[in-house]
């Protein structure tokens, strides 16, 4: 037992190393980082965290991201419960079709949407607003939160259906009362996924978007271009970044391992 | 069994709707820009087949779809096999389990132009961790910028580092649904680590193994903003995957035709492959099915 814990703990290692080396430069001044090798800050500073919370362009970035990424969360699994109940409980013209043809929608490399998205977008009115992004991003998430949630649901004997019914359930009441509850672990482990997808996808978000809805990672790039080059200061935008994420995998962090066994996924 | 139910489609609908709303209308303004030529001012010329024909004789779209090709296949065969090696020596239950998914899952929510910013400075030669350690203190002549072979190697290190994860994220599940009994049995059965690996744990992570290679296929096939931001396609074009040759043709040279006739041909590929992943591995679910 003793041997084998070590390779967990040396990918572990090697996963936190880039993430270090970032959090430091984030605590280091432009100068210090730019004159040579350090291993820690030597002269400890927060300046960059103080610029980025106090400066508009730089929190609203934040909260337009955690926005349309939450938006996205929500449509993506509230419409795609219906659809996973029906490709794991029911036969109909097409379905197996129909449920490959949603899995290519993952495939569509997003480089080549990312002009017709801004045409199509612009042309309905949505451009620029939260809620563009977060129905682009559905284009890839909706298929996934089906994919998944399917493989949950068919874990769930239908005889537990069948006995609502014969006890007078009404589908709408059996869903929302029953159902629900016995995959909540399959819920769980679907928004995360949503939103882990849609908060590392930047490009259609980039494209979709330009002052009211930008998301923070345009407002790296901004500064990456127009201010020279600012190590410190986008490590630490970089950092925060990191932080959302982990927040939401904290709170789901039981149903990962036990929601992935429930289901037959 | 399932039951025979037309109306289902109801239940499909709105998912039908919101997919479709996002993917036939882009795809259908990409045909339209596969088949005519632009000079800008909307206006369009019709010119049929020409940008198919053109891409399929230039040696630059066979290069880049290799290099593609290449790099799927490397981060792969890297992936998978140690992926499923973490997951076998993860523990299964206890203090250090939520604490090990939590850490492991980090680099997968990172922003994937931060995820490129990140490794493109900790690969610096003189300043950042890792060129720093490999050129100052191991000797190792490393530079990304001037050495195509340590570009690679580097853009499949952070692959690796970025998705290596989620292959152990879903094996891992796999694992932990084997019920304690039939461990117990292969010990009575005087079984070896070899035999308890492919006949009781392989075959329990298969669905989820499926899931993993299927999504690290298409997700690598496609990567864009990673090795984007780290290297930007060089040096040269040694890094110039097919997807980021697409963004120089189309952004950058604003070659609507060409770009989006390659965009086809490359989602066609993705199409291929993927079906026959996904076809590959249905099969053999029914032959499972037919054993017991």
């Amino acid at each position: 037992m003793q041997k084998r814990s070590i390779v967990p703990i040396v990918y572990i290692l090697f996963l936190m190393l880039p993430i270090y080396w970032l959090v430091a430069m984030s605590f280091k001044t432009t100068n210090e980082i730019l004159a040579g090798f350090s291993l820690f800050p030597q002269t400890f500073t927060i300046e960059a965290y103080v610029t980025i919370f106090t400066d508009p362009t730089w929190y609203w970035g934040y909260i337009n991201s955690i926005i349309y990424v939450s938006l996205n969360t929500i449509i993506s699994v509230c419409v795609a419960l219906p659809a996973a109940y029906a490709f794991s409980r029911y036969r109909f013209l097409g379905d197996k079709q129909l449920f490959f043809w949603l899995l290519t929608n993952r495939m569509a490399p997003a480089a080549v949407f990312a002009l017709p998205f801004f045409q199509l977008y612009s042309a309905v009115g949505l451009f620029d607003t939260h809620l563009a992004v977060a129905l682009a991003h559905c284009l890839f998430n909706i298929p996934l939160a089906v994919w998944i949630l399917e493989g949950f649901m068919g874990g769930v004997p239908k005889e537990l259906d069948e006995t609502a019914y014969v006890d007078g359930y009404s589908f709408p009441h059996f869903f929302v009362k029953i159902f629900l509850p016995t995959i909540k672990a399959g819920v769980g482990v679907t928004a995360f996924f949503c939103f882990m997808f849609s908060w590392v996808e930047l490009l259609l978000a980039k494209t979709l978007t330009a002052v009211a809805a930008k998301p923070i990672a345009a407002t790296m790039t901004k500064t990456a271009s127009s201010a020279g080059y600012e190590l410190g200061l986008l490590a630490a935008a970089g950092t925060l970044t990191i932080i959302p994420g982990a927040i939401v995998i904290y709170f789901v962090r039981n149903y990962i391992a036990k929601g992935f066994a429930m289901g037959r996924v | 069994m399932k039951t025979e139910n037309q109306k289902a489609w109801f239940f499909v609908l709105p998912v039908l709707l919101l997919v479709a709303f996002n993917a036939i209308i882009p795809m259908m303004t990409v045909v339209n820009y596969s088949v005519q030529e632009t000079f800008g001012d909307n206006l369009f010329f019709w010119e049929g087949l020409t940008w198919f024909e053109q891409l399929l004789r230039s040696d630059r779209f066979y290069n880049a779809l290799g290099r593609q090709f290449l790099f799927t296949f490397l981060i792969l065969i890297i992936e998978v096999p140690l992926g499923i090696a973490i997951a076998l020596s993860m523990p299964r239950k206890g203090f250090w389990v939520p604490v090990c998914l939590v850490l492991m899952s980090l680099p997968m929510l990172i922003p994937w132009n931060v995820v490129g910013a990140m490794w493109n400075i900790f690969a610096l030669p003189d300043i950042g961790l890792l060129g720093y350690t490999l050129n100052h203190v191991l000797g190792i002549n490393y530079d990304m910028t001037q050495d195509p072979v340590a570009a690679w190697v580097t853009i499949i290190t952070m692959d690796v580092w970025h998705w290596t994860s989620l292959v152990v994220l879903l094996s891992y599940a796999g694992l932990v649904s084997i019920p304690e009994a039939y461990y117990q049995a292969a010990k009575i059965d005087g079984a070896s680590n070899w035999s308890v690996f492919r006949y009781i744990q392989l075959p329990k992570m298969k669905n989820v193994l499926t899931i993993a290679i299927l999504l690290r296929f298409m997700d690598s096939f496609n990567i864009y903003t990673e090795p984007f931001v780290l290297t930007g396609g060089g040096p040269g074009n040694s890094t110039t995957l097919l997807s980021i040759d697409l963004v120089k043709i189309a952004l950058g040279q604003f070659d609507l035709g060409p770009a989006a006739a390659m965009s086809l041909i490359y989602f066609a590929i993705t199409l291929l492959v993927s079906w026959l992943f996904y076809t590959l591995m249905n099969r053999e679910d029914l032959n499972t099915e037919g054993d017991r």
